[in-house]
């Protein structure tokens, strides 16, 4: 994959990876951003013409204040999708990503091809409450994210050795700046009334489910289902929330599937 | 130099091993620890605590905002002010504050600090913290990262309710409002003093000097540990070019006053480490959400796991450590004295919040400690800043004729108050 800036029309700089060729996927990132391992993404750019794009207040992307509520973000989707100069591209969301995906088929249901929704946010049934991601100890996070925990702290650190104060610091302040931006549509409650919307999504959807998601349980995917008309549930075994870095070959072969 | 007699209000039968059965003393608290018919004692008892300090001369009686806190009874304290407005007549009432990140719309502060303004005949010192971030993030649902904004929206629409005599619609971002009409409005003008707690962001300092307000670090740590804080806020002040008048800042500090030394300890330390070991007990991750502090102020210091060592060493705090390190001010009058001459000098303050009551402290320790530093400490403690002795900038300016509590009280045989021609 390699990496450039784009501008949008709103004026935001958003770093976008950018690999492969075929029909464009414009693959939306959750709420920690794109780790740095992967995988998944170069496995989907053997097929597609994949397009990564990080939100502002994400690694190098600038422009945070721009965005503040749910209409914001969801018009800098297609802001991005317009400034990669690409018409109906396949939209991949996971968790955040899912969010901003599925609000992005909802208000434009004619500007996409197929939209994939991978252990997707913004729905809330108050049967299964999603703890809260903004007052969780660092390894209370690990610990819901991931099937398997220690594995998962290593991709979730990318590797950055915590005994280093400096290394430590930076990542820090990156991670507050991340979930800072995430918090505008995710707290306190990660739901704006998406359920609402999604009577207008027609694009054919694929509903990607971790089957041991401990963060977003898998009944959401049911209830996703429910609110999208057509939509089709796969539950992807041995995966957590972070199902495209634990599980990417499965995820990609999903994908690929149901893309064709 | 002026003394505010301050309570925070804390819950006092908070379990011996509270620490160890639940993770924070705020948020998540289980309800189950408030007794109501407990609560009817406590809050007369703290409520009676802080008329007496006006008997005693205190300056101001003050009280805050907290929600879901197991040391802060207040989630309104406007209602304990309009208590006290009612049974006190001199001392200035200091509400420090309301968190207007959190009220909807906040036009309802404006109306309530006039009310308590009016009541008061003029007394009411009006705080606007941003607040705490369990407060206002996890308590309110306010997103961290807009908190900031939103409330200098809820500011300046309850400044202009306060100015504006014709009525106006204010087409904010988080408010809107077709007909804004503050009714009634406050008697001091053009407002009441604003103070502005900040705990330790640094985008307040300039706020505070936008407006010329008072800048009031409220920490429970010490002067020690307050003194890089009120240093950058006074370099902030000289870059700005206003001038170093004390009664720019003011600082809270736990103060216990005895006979002796070794009386306060007797005395006060149960006390005090009840407050420490079990009131400050915070999940650290409440205290911190992303979005709330901004990049530069989490740069300019405290990083998240800084606050957790912090956390590690409340958890086995002695009476020795809370005296030396100076968290507490505590000992015989000249003992406390001295302490606090060093800590009004060094952080240059006007203002002190005195937090005479601490942790589970019964009434009559609070009451001791209280007329001990009324009698032998305030006094000698007064003209600590000659120079600025006729700054009445941040202070209180009251109705000369106003009615008093024994005229308030009229018996079924005796007819209540005229009203003014």
């Amino acid at each position: 994959m390699k990496a450039r800036t784009i501008e949008t029309k709103k004026g935001a700089r958003c770093r976008v990876l950018e690999g492969g060729s075929g029909l464009p996927v414009v693959f939306f990132h959750g709420a920690g951003g794109l780790l740095a391992d992967n995988p998944f993404l170069d496995q989907l750019a053997a097929r597609y013409h994949v397009f990564a794009p990080e939100l502002p207040g994400y690694g190098e992307s600038t422009g945070e204040d721009l965005l503040e509520d749910m209409l914001d973000f969801t018009l800098h989707g297609w802001d991005v999708v317009s400034a990669l100069g690409l018409t109906t591209p396949h939209l991949v969301g996971h968790s955040m990503g899912g969010m901003i995906a599925a609000e992005m088929a909802a208000i434009a249901p004619h500007d996409l091809g197929k939209l994939v929704l991978v252990d997707a946010a913004g729905l809330w049934i108050d049967e299964h409450p999603i703890p809260d991601i903004f007052a969780l100890l660092p390894g209370q996070l690990v610990e819901l994210l991931f099937q398997d925990p220690v594995k998962g702290q290593a991709l979730l650190t990318g590797g950055v050795d915590f005994s280093d104060m400096e290394a430590f610091k930076e990542f820090y302040l990156g991670q507050q700046r991340r979930l800072a931006m995430a918090g505008k549509i995710l707290f306190p409650i990660p739901n704006r009334r998406l359920s609402k919307r999604l009577y207008r999504v027609t694009a054919p959807t694929l509903i990607l489910w971790g089957a041991n998601d401990r963060l977003i349980v898998p009944a959401y995917a049911r209830r996703w289902a429910s609110l999208i008309a057509g939509a089709r549930v796969e539950m992807v075994p041995d995966a957590g929330h972070m199902l495209p870095y634990e599980q990417p070959a499965a995820m990609v072969g999903a994908v690929s599937r149901f893309l064709g | 130099m002026r003394f505010t007699w301050f309570n925070l209000m804390p819950w006092p039968y908070l379990p011996d091993d509270f620490r160890e059965k639940n993770r924070s003393v705020w948020v998540d608290i289980p309800s189950k620890l408030y007794d109501p018919r407990k609560g009817h004692f406590v809050y007369h008892q703290y409520m009676d605590q802080l008329e007496y300090a006006e008997t005693l001369g205190f300056d101001g009686i003050g009280c805050n905002e907290h929600h879901q806190n197991g040391y802060g009874l207040m989630p309104s304290p406007n209602l304990i002010a309009a208590g006290l407005a009612r049974r006190t007549s001199r001392a200035a009432i200091c509400v420090i504050g309301n968190s207007i990140a959190g009220y909807n719309p906040p036009i309802r502060v404006a109306e309530e600090f006039a009310m308590l303004d009016v009541i008061s005949g003029g007394r009411l010192v009006a705080g606007f913290p941003v607040g705490t971030p369990m407060d206002t993030n996890f308590c309110y649902g306010q997103i961290p990262a807009l908190t900031r904004d939103k409330y200098k929206e809820a500011h300046d629409m309850i400044m202009k309710a306060w100015a504006e005599d014709e009525p106006f619609a204010f087409d904010g971002k988080y408010n809107q409002l077709r007909w804004v009409n503050c009714w009634p409005k406050p008697i001091q003008k053009p407002h009441p003093p604003i103070y502005i707690p900040g705990g330790g962001s640094i985008e307040t300092w300039d706020f505070c000097l936008d407006y010329d307000y008072n800048y009031s670090y409220l920490s429970f740590y010490g002067y020690l540990r307050g003194k890089s804080l009120l240093d950058g806020y006074w370099e902030r002040v000289a870059k700005r070019g206003k001038d170093d008048s004390p009664y720019r800042a003011a600082f809270a500090q736990i103060i216990c006053v005895a006979d002796t030394d070794a009386e306060a300890e007797e005395l006060y330390a149960e006390h005090c480490l009840y407050f420490f070991n079990r009131c400050l007990h915070v999940f650290p991750p409440f205290a911190d959400p992303a979005g709330y502090r901004t990049v530069n102020t989490i740069k300019y210091g405290a990083l998240s796991q800084l606050r957790l060592e912090a956390q590690k060493i409340m958890a086995n705090l002695t009476w020795k450590q809370l005296v030396d390190e100076r968290f507490i001010i505590a000992g015989s009058p000249e003992t406390v004295r001295q302490q606090l001459e060093e800590c009004i000098k060094g952080l240059r303050i006007g203002h002190l919040f005195c937090l005479l009551h601490t942790g589970n402290m019964p009434d009559w320790k609070t009451r001791h400690s209280t007329k001990l530093f009324a009698e032998k400490v305030m006094p000698q403690l007064r003209d600590m800043w000659p120079e600025w002795k006729h700054d009445e900038r941040w202070w209180i300016h009251p109705m000369e004729e106003r009615l008093h509590p024994d005229e308030m009280q009229p018996g079924a045989e005796k007819p209540g108050q005229t009203w003014p021609e």
